[in-house]
């Protein structure tokens, strides 16, 4: 059943992608291998479920969930596209929900900033205004997971790109390691 | 005698359902001993190249693990309530089973734990009971395990360790920066931190090499073949009989018996979910403590209308899950705890009941680190670290290296209301019916708990953290560790298997894995379930040559 590791790959990871249908569709697949290829390469991916307006707003959000600054955050990770995947894949159950999330966000922000175009448009303190009247909601509480998971998952999901997550907590995925390990056991004896 | 792979219509010596802890050595020891054997195993046969570090994969996408959209569990407190769809039981499905996934954390039962129920009397609430075999009835095989499959650790260093006959195998694993600070803080309290025993090779051994310390042990595969999971140690050597056939992707559904009520065989459906009947002369369950009994009550037959087995009634009942309890501490320097094997330090100081705390119960204390980064970043920070924003972008970056933890390992009592039974209205992908869980902690489990978190707090403290938290106690579920739902015992009417692992109810039927545990020990039961395989097989195997089964 072994020909190759690609091919095992996608064998593992169809085995492991089955949320809502039992039957793997082929655009399953795709989505599988664009985020694996997407990853691996330098051109700019495809956005394959979001328009590229709602594609800034989710961005805007999640760049609020993990912000930018003296290091990189959600966005210049490339979260989005681990999400735009997502929806278009693995998570097509949570469609809807973002769907009408983000509409009830947007009118949200139209109710506390009259005149506000889009999320995007706010400024910053505008922003965590209206996303701390909704943090309790099950919008923010999927954008917040898929944020989160995306900027620290391996950068072939989309995320994490030039592994920015895992260099700003400090966690390396070396394949092997030498002690001491860390602050502690530099003393340690070795048994 | 035929060679694999062998045809359905011709009945092999043994059918093993589950190539995990268990099922892994009886094949070796089986086909060792001359008879041919299948092992049927619901998951894929991934090889060490198959296997990655990726979090999202394995640890959310149940890349090595049951995958509740497909075989989904529900859950209900009391027999009272109402169920609810959610994942209860997590199990490796795979080729060598949970062995491959485990934290390989390899502790030994203490003589204790065969006999509570002598020393402790009656639990009201409870159905505690003896072992039908002692300690020393199992300490050769304990030591046979940790030979066969290769365990690092160091003789003599837990003065609460039972007598053992030979030393580890291997010397420790090094220790890290958790293990350095737990040991240190644990001498000051006057307990007796010891280095954890680990099914992973501090050395090289028996062609494999030593560990690399890539940190990636719980919850994944080791591509470099350094944890002994019987993938990597028993399943090729069952091989190299030419007695011995792996069936990967075949999910058994029903066992056989024939007019005299003997077992025939198992019906289980392929990879393209065809039904396949697969004839053996004796069959061994070795499917974990969930699916076991869940196969068994699938088995009715005008013979067995309760199921397979079940005269008792308690296939099924007694189900004992992973009690834990675990404390988080942050320290000023960083430990890199996502570097090394997880646990490097244990005591055992709590393992013995105490009337004193007020309950019957115990623990065995590691400290580890078992996070992972989204695992971490979702559910490892202090519940008053801020959920999203610039100061949850500081607190993960200054958390992550800066965390260990320590787990409490507790007793579970067994009772006979928690249970694996078969949901009535949910079914899996194949059509079966999902497995259910009634389970609700003992009062004393919760009081045990409750008195090991203030352990280990007071030790976190003693050893300088800046600040501890804990995960809420008793929320228990998904549990890994799946015991008790078919006990052994002498009395037919209270256990479901003998001594010999043998059904009371089905002469050729054999059950081993954790549903044959009796108690929970202090969890960590992966070593006594292989130390109980090694000696079921030598029974088997007896039993067979002499004519017996």
């Amino acid at each position: 059943m072994n020909g190759g590791d690609d091919i095992n790959r996608r064998t593992l990871l169809l085995r492991s992608l089955s949320a809502a249908p039992m039957a793997l569709s082929p655009a399953l697949l795709e989505a599988l291998q664009h985020a694996h290829t997407a990853a691996a390469s330098d051109t700019p991916p495809r956005l394959e479920f979001f328009d590229a307006p709602t594609a800034a707003e989710i961005e805007a959000i999640a760049a609020e969930v993990i912000p930018s600054g003296a290091t990189p955050g959600a966005r210049e990770a490339g979260v989005i596209w681990f999400i735009d995947r997502a929806l278009a894949g693995f998570d097509r159950h949570k469609r809807e929900l973002y769907r009408r999330g983000l509409g009830e966000a947007q009118a949200a922000a139209r109710r506390l900033f009259p005149g506000s175009t889009s999320i995007a448009a706010l400024s910053g303190e505008q922003r965590i205004r209206l996303l701390q009247s909704i943090e309790q909601g099950e919008f923010f509480a999927a954008v917040r997971v898929h944020t989160i998971t995306a900027f620290l998952a391996g950068p072939r999901w989309g995320g994490n790109r030039g592994q920015a997550g895992w260099k700003l907590i400090g966690h390396q995925d070396a394949g092997q390691f030498q002690p001491p390990f860390g602050y502690y056991d530099r003393e340690a004896d070795i048994e | 005698m035929s060679r694999p792979p062998f045809r359905a219509s011709e009945p092999v010596d043994f059918l093993i359902v589950g190539s995990g802890a268990a099922g892994g050595v009886l094949a070796n020891e089986l086909a060792t001993a001359g008879f041919s054997v299948v092992v049927l195993e619901q998951g894929p046969w991934l090889r060490e190249k198959d296997f990655t570090h990726d979090e999202f994969d394995v640890g959310f996408r149940s890349a090595l693990t049951n995958d509740p959209a497909r075989q989904p569990n529900t859950y209900r407190r009391s027999s009272s309530d109402a169920v609810q769809v959610r994942k209860v039981v997590e199990y490796g499905r795979l080729v060598g089973g949970g062995s491959v996934h485990f934290t390989a954390n390899y502790w030994r039962f203490h003589e204790t734990d065969f006999r509570e129920r002598s020393r402790w009397g009656d639990v009201p609430g409870a159905t505690l009971a003896d072992w039908p075999i002692s300690y020393a009835e199992l300490e050769p095989y304990y030591t046979k395990a940790e030979y066969e499959i290769g365990v690092s650790g160091l003789d003599g260093s837990n003065p609460f360790e039972p007598p053992r006959s030979r030393p580890y195998p291997l010397p420790p694993m090094r220790v890290k920066s958790s293990g350095v600070l737990f040991e240190r803080a644990a001498r000051r309290l006057g307990l007796h931190p010891y280095p954890a025993p680990v099914a992973i090779l501090s050395r090289p051994y028996r062609g494999r090499g030593a560990c690399t310390l890539c940190g990636f042990c719980e919850k994944f595969g080791c591509e470099v073949r350094a944890k002994s999971s019987t993938l990597a140690t028993v399943i090729p050597a069952a091989l190299k009989t030419g007695r011995c056939e792996i069936r990967p992707n075949s999910y058994a559904r029903k066992i056989q018996v024939d007019r005299r009520g003997r077992a025939g065989g198992v019906v289980y459906f392929d990879a393209r979910r065809r039904e396949v009947f697969q004839r053996a002369k004796a069959v061994v369950v070795c499917a974990n403590g969930a699916e076991t009994p869940r196969l068994l009550l699938m088995s009715k037959s005008n013979l067995f209308p309760d199921g397979l087995a079940n005269s008792s009634g308690l296939v099924g009942k007694n189900f004992m899950v992973d009690s834990w309890v675990f404390v988080s501490g942050l320290f000023e320097h960083p430990l890199n705890e996502f570097k090394g094997i997880q646990v490097t330090r244990v005591v055992q100081d709590y393992y013995d009941s105490d009337p004193r705390r007020g309950c019957y119960g115990g623990a065995g204390i590691d400290c580890r680190f078992d996070w992972y980064p989204i695992s971490f970043a979702l559910s490892g920070l202090p519940p008053d670290a801020p959920a999203w924003g610039s100061g949850f972008k500081e607190a993960i970056a200054h958390y992550y290296t800066r965390t260990m933890a320590l787990l409490a390992h507790c007793t579970c009592l067994p009772v006979e209301s928690n249970s694996v039974s078969l949901d009535p209205a949910h079914k899996d992908a194949w059509g079966l019916p999902a497995l259910r869980v009634t389970f609700d902690s003992h009062p004393d489990d919760v009081i045990n708990m409750r008195f090991m978190k203030d352990r280990m707090v007071e030790m976190l403290d003693v050893a300088g953290a800046r600040k501890t938290w804990a995960l809420p106690i008793g929320d228990l579920l998904p549990s890994a560790h799946l015991m008790g739902t078919c006990r052994m015992g002498d009395d037919a009417k209270r256990s479901v298997i003998n001594r010999d692992h043998r059904a009371h109810d089905v002469p050729n039927l054999f059950l081993v894995d954790g549903s044959s545990l009796v108690t929970s020990g202090r969890q960590q039961p992966t070593a006594t379930i292989q130390a109980l395989a090694y000696r079921a097989a030598e029974r088997i195997t007896r039993l067979a040559k002499s004519g017996s089964l």
